[in-house]
């Protein structure tokens, strides 16, 4: 087996697990916000390169009669990037309350404030 | 930023660009690529750079603040209204038969681009929305 | 080897450099910028990979708006997160857990690009050939219209843009719901952040 064959979701599994281990490990939640973003884009990729056909061309038929990658998880990803941007955009709002109700946005200066 | 002439000349040159090409990506979506996603986002990048170099209360004075809140409600509507057209024709939820006048492909694009505005609509403004009150909000903490 | 299989490797290093730079800067405004990079890597990616629509939305979304927020929230919240040397160790036990077990799920996935894989074999032909019946037969039939010999119509009865084909057509009810979820995204994001009480008030 080629290592070509599978490169792509190997580079799929690595980005998403940093994305991961971002939302986890880091105390800061923009930072978590940031992370969630770059797992959610991972697994994008993953969709999309499961829609890769060899010798395939972008999936609009003018001229018809060639070969097409599969446009069905294209679909997909398309409303679902821009639902990311909308989902992100209700965090950061998030975001901004609790900076408002704590002046801190790390998640141990929280806890802190929290239980003196 | 509103003290950069460059920026602001440019911006004023390229606003208009970006909101023909928008619309250009809207209606164009059947033919290549794009559609109401795309093209709504590209219409809210126009007056999201637009608030970004001049000030929010240009923003507001060129595009109120309930006129963003009315297309993000009636592009959901013109969604839903296309859809009810197939019912009230005879036919299922979102089936675009009833809109056919001249032959197939009509039917197709007059529903695919009617949905198309609804979907660019509610994006553009949602987008323009979520812009503002992030910005509203950081005025606030000054 | 093709050449969208080198600019394929090429591009998904850099991807990965990217996405471990956007992990290992502290100065939160400058990750942000990254990002922004990472999301237009990301865009050239797909482009390479045959989904122009995915691209354009991810170019104007991921690199422009996103990024525009983000810098928007990090004014009010504060530019520098603390430093964090430690490894977290749970995390890391989780993460590198997963990642054996998707490396050794990948093992069995069918090749990339692999044209017989089963995800082009089920639905997909019936989309690219475009023969789910969208429009109903009888009435093609009561106007003596067969939509598929008509000389004036450009593309035989259906649209060009497959992409634009499965979101408004065959999938029409699931983006109707996206829809609706954006909109709620907007509308919760007025309900957290808040308006002034002058101009909620009023009904206008």
């Amino acid at each position: 087996m080629l290592w070509v064959d599978l490169y792509n979701y190997w580079i799929f599994i690595v980005v998403m697990m940093i994305g991961l281990y971002t939302v986890i490990a880091s105390p800061n939640l923009v930072k978590k916000v940031i992370g969630l973003s770059v797992f959610q884009t991972a697994i994008f990729l993953f969709l999309i390169s499961l829609a890769k056909v060899d010798g395939g061309t972008v999936p609009i038929t003018l001229p018809p009669g060639e070969l097409y990658s599969n446009p069905l998880p294209h679909a997909l990803v398309l409303t679902a990037i821009v639902v990311s941007v909308s989902t992100m955009a209700v965090a950061l709002a998030i975001l901004i309350n609790i900076k408002r109700a704590y002046g801190t946005v790390e998640e141990d200066e929280m806890e802190e404030a929290e239980h003196p | 930023m509103k003290d950069q002439v460059i920026l602001r000349v440019v911006t004023k040159i390229t606003t208009p660009f970006i909101l023909v090409f928008g619309l250009y990506v809207i209606a164009h979506g059947e033919i290549s690529p794009g559609g109401g996603f795309q093209g709504g986002v590209l219409l809210a990048s126009g007056f999201i750079l637009y608030g970004l170099v001049f000030d929010l209360s240009e923003l507001e004075s060129i595009l109120p603040r309930r006129v963003t809140d009315s297309m993000a409600c009636i592009g959901v509507a013109v969604y839903a209204g296309v859809g009810m057209v197939g019912i009230l024709g005879g036919y299922r939820y979102l089936d675009y038969t009833p809109l056919l006048i001249t032959g197939a492909a009509s039917a197709e694009s007059w529903g695919m681009t009617l949905v198309e505005f609804g979907v660019s609509l509610t994006v553009a403004a949602v987008m323009i929305t979520v812009f503002r009150e992030v910005s509203q909000a950081r005025a606030a903490e000054d | 080897m093709s050449e969208y299989l080198l600019l394929d490797i090429i591009l998904l290093f850099l991807l990965v450099v990217t996405a471990v730079s956007v992990f290992i800067i502290r100065n939160l405004l400058a990750a942000t910028m990254v990002l922004s990079l990472y999301s237009l890597l990301m865009a050239v990616v797909w482009l390479n990979l045959d989904a122009a629509d995915v691209a354009l939305t991810e170019a104007a979304v991921g690199a422009g708006i996103a990024t525009v927020l983000l810098i928007g929230a990090l004014v009010i919240v504060g530019t520098e997160a603390r430093e964090y040397p430690h490894i977290h160790w749970p995390a890391l036990l989780l993460v590198l857990s997963t990642t054996a077990a998707l490396v050794y799920g990948t093992l069995d996935m069918p090749r990339f690009g692999d044209p017989f894989a089963p995800a082009h074999n089920h639905v997909a032909p019936e989309y690219i050939a475009q023969k789910v019946e969208k429009i109903h037969a009888e009435k093609d039939a009561a106007q003596g219209d067969v939509h598929h010999e008509r000389e004036s119509d450009n593309f035989h009865g259906h649209v060009p843009n497959l992409v634009t084909s499965v979101i408004v057509n065959y999938r029409a009810y699931d983006t109707l719901f996206e829809v609706s979820v954006i909109f709620t995204a907007g509308l919760g994001l007025i309900l957290l952040v808040g308006r002034p009480r002058s101009e909620t008030g009023g009904g206008s």
